[in-house]
């Protein structure tokens, strides 16, 4: 799939990150490419979260390098890099329809009619058209973390990250927020997940990439890396998590 | 409110029964008396209009102040420390004396009782205030600035519609106690002749020479404006609420 898109969009080279004693990143480097979706795994601690919160400048890093490609649409402009939180942090005091239309008016400058008819073709994408007048705190937390998907697809971004947005969620709810995510991934937009639902990511991915302790241990596509992954490591911790 | 009017009732019904007390210098039945309450209330105008001001003022001061105390850069910390530090410390009552009488000699311009009482209540208020306003910012939780930064909102909308509008709902109590504390230390401008519910009550002192009755009348007057102030604050914080909910 990389190959059918070469258009490298993130790079990252060399890059270190640490918090006090700790080493969450170390020299890491990693191409993301057009339309990739990328699914990121690995024990706590790993750094998974902290490698996509180094992309979009949740976190400064202290060496290396993190190049976002410009969008050559008409002209050339910035990236736009929504992102999904584990948490979904939400804004509890707005509505859905004001979570989703406040970035599209105040950053994207549309109208408020615009704006509205954009943020209900983006409930509509994540199947919770009705909820547009509802508080975060009134949905559930399956619905709450599709309203965060569609706040982010309002702005329209051109590469969307994950951060484990299903684990904080109760297990019934974790698939209505995977379908909503493998339709995304069928709408061609670039994708890095953080997550462990792997029959996601069998379903999704391009690429794999496994971390351990700041480092990518392991990258390569789906199909090599749960049939024959390369590591140890990484072969006791699928083995962990595929058959529990 | 209904206990109110019943002390209100029964404190001229106390008079009868010693003749420590001579309600008839307040008493709106005979001509003089309400004269003198009249007098009386006409200080209302002059606090409510210096604290409500001093109060304004001092809430757009104190989040000036409290925003570069989050701010990264060092400098901008320092100073949201040294002025909160520095102006927490002087007394109202010395602020005020130093606003008034130092003021004009320092800058050699005069701003008048009302400006400089305006002057030295906010001041000393907007110490406090930035103190609250941090203490509210800060409770909102870093993931609520995150989503807001991958928003691509900038700083200033950011605080103005994602982060204030918490921030403000949890420390309203605060403001609500800032806000009495205010509306009596308002009195102490009637030191440089500010002719505000104090004043007056001490002008009618020094005519009638009946200060226990007077001063019960000052007294009630405060525990009117604040019960109405206290009033509205509890009334914001359940609409606040139900707004949520």
């Amino acid at each position: 799939m990389a190959s059918a898109h070469p258009r490298v969009v993130i790079n990252m080279q060399g890059v270190d990150k640490v918090f006090g004693e700790f080493k969450a990143l170390d020299s890491v480097s990693l191409q993301v490419h057009e339309g990739e979706k990328m699914v990121i795994c690995g024990p706590s601690g790993s750094g998974k979260s902290t490698l996509i919160r180094c992309i979009n400048g949740l976190e400064d890093i202290h060496a290396g390098d993190v190049f976002v490609a410009p969008v050559e649409a008409n002209g050339s402009r910035d990236a736009r890099i929504g992102m999904v939180f584990q948490q979904f942090n939400l804004f509890p005091h707005l509505t859905v329809m004001q979570n989703l239309t406040l970035g599209p008016m105040r950053v994207s400058k549309l109208s408020r009619i615009d704006a509205e008819a954009r943020a209900r073709a983006c409930l509509e994408r994540v199947q919770i058209p009705e909820q547009a007048d509802k508080l975060p705190r009134q949905l559930s937390g399956g619905q709450q973390q599709r309203v965060a998907i569609a706040r982010s697809l309002c702005m329209e971004p051109d590469i969307i990250l994950f951060d484990e947005p299903t684990s904080a969620l109760d297990p019934e709810m974790i698939n209505e927020v995977l379908e909503v995510m493998v339709g995304l991934a069928d709408s061609g937009i670039t994708m890095i997940c953080v997550t462990h639902e792997m029959g996601f990511a069998k379903r999704v991915a391009d690429t794999m990439v496994f971390m351990e302790g700041g480092r990518i241990v392991e990258q390569s596509p789906p199909e090599k890396f749960f049939s024959a992954p390369e590591s140890l490591r990484c072969q006791q911790f699928l083995a962990k998590i595929l058959h529990h | 409110m209904k206990r109110l009017i019943l002390l209100l009732i029964s404190l001229p019904l106390l008079s009868s029964c010693s003749d420590q007390w001579g309600w008839y210098v307040v008493d709106p039945t005979k001509k003089s008396g309400l004269a003198n309450l009249k007098f009386l209330l006409s200080g209302l105008e002059q606090t409510v209009l210096m604290s409500f001001t001093a109060i304004a003022i001092s809430m757009v001061v104190g989040l000036a102040v409290a925003l570069p105390g989050m701010s990264a850069s060092k400098g901008w910390r320092r100073f949201n420390r040294v002025y909160v530090e520095v102006v927490r410390a002087v007394p109202i009552l010395v602020l005020i004396l130093w606003v008034y009488y130092g003021l004009p000699q320092l800058m050699g311009i005069s701003i008048g009782v009302f400006g400089a009482g305006v002057l030295a209540l906010a001041l000393s208020d907007s110490a406090f205030q930035a103190e609250i306003f941090r203490a509210g910012i800060q409770s909102v939780s870093r993931g609520q600035y995150e989503a807001a930064h991958t928003l691509s909102l900038n700083y200033v909308d950011r605080m103005r519609f994602v982060i204030l509008p918490q921030a403000i709902k949890r420390i309203l109590p605060a403001l609500g106690n800032q806000f009495v504390y205010m509306l009596k230390m308002s009195s102490l401008v009637s030191v440089i002749g500010m002719q505000e519910l104090t004043r007056k009550a001490n002008e009618l002192v020094v005519t009638e020479y009946r200060p226990l009755e007077i001063y019960t009348i000052l007294v009630l007057e405060y525990l009117v404006l604040i019960l109405m102030v206290s009033g509205v604050f509890r009334w914001l914080e359940s609409r606040m609420q139900s707004d949520e909910r």
